[in-house]
């Protein structure tokens, strides 16, 4: 009994560790890429190498990185706590919902009533294959 | 959308199911972590699984920040989701898993998200437009803007 507490204590702290990370990580990562640029126009003509050089020089990015560095350790450590079937779909549509928000508020996208609707349709859909 | 945007959405979504599972089965075998051997989650990297499991997800993460160049994250995400759905086949086939009454209707409510959002457009937003970070000849290839 105590042991299935213990359990499910790890599993929803990891989760939440995961989508709090992989949120922020998403966030800083997509603000770094738009910086960059269309990736596939700067390697036609500057080459893959400066397309690195510029990826790797943009603080966005390496914070985001960072930011998925610990969600990744977040995600192995609630793997070792229970099925990829929980912890896959429970990790992912939370982060689906956070990323709307996130990305309305801090990216400035446009998530209007159709992305909207299929973020919580694919968060809804993750959670039910869990 | 042209097709090498299309493979790139399809890269994101096929590696990212596969790194997945592969990490799932390889943490199987190592077994539960405690926070009191926290050691043992950065030793986890030296099972092959985890190990071929990252390689996919490198690959993924590449397909990703190319995707992420050309479109908002909230067109991204959605619409590489039907990963998940690949997941619950390779749970069927390979973890010998039911796919029961609730995951097909998870299936057909994940497959309607990316129907919703594959419809619209891929970018609505430049949080980083007038910077002067971005080249001129991108730019310029842009559309003057």
């Amino acid at each position: 009994m105590k042991g299935g507490l213990v359990r499910e204590v790890y599993t929803w702290s990891s989760i939440l560790a995961v989508v709090l990370a992989s949120t922020t990580g998403d966030v800083l990562l997509s603000h770094a890429m738009k910086k960059v640029g269309d990736v596939g126009e700067l390697r036609r003509w500057h080459g893959i190498g400066a397309v690195v050089v510029r990826v790797l020089r943009t603080k966005t990015f390496l914070a985001g990185v960072a930011c998925m560095g610990v969600a990744f350790y977040s995600l192995l450590l609630a793997l070792s706590w229970n099925d990829v079937s929980l912890v896959g779909p429970a990790a992912a549509s939370l982060t689906f919902v956070g990323n709307a928000f996130a990305a309305g508020i801090f990216l400035h996208e446009n998530v209007d009533r159709r992305r909207w609707l299929a973020a919580l349709f694919v968060a809804a859909g993750v959670f039910l294959l869990a | 959308m042209n097709l090498r945007k299309y493979l790139v959405l399809a890269g994101v979504t096929l590696f990212s199911a596969i790194g997945d599972s592969l990490l799932s089965q390889g943490m199987k075998q190592v077994g539960n972590i405690s926070l009191a051997h926290l050691s043992h989650v950065i030793l986890a990297i030296t099972n092959p699984w985890v190990a071929l499991g990252i390689l996919f997800l490198l690959a993924f993460f590449s397909c990703y920040m190319v995707a992420l160049s050309w479109a908002d994250l909230t067109y991204v995400l959605p619409a590489t989701s039907l990963g998940y759905v690949l997941l619950a086949f390779i749970a069927k086939y390979h973890l010998q898993e039911q796919i029961t009454t609730s995951r097909w209707l998870g299936i057909v409510l994940i497959t309607a998200g990316v129907g919703f959002v594959a419809g619209g457009p891929e970018k609505t937003h430049d949080p980083t437009r007038g910077h002067a970070e971005v080249p001129p000849e991108v730019v310029s290839l842009r559309g003057g803007r």
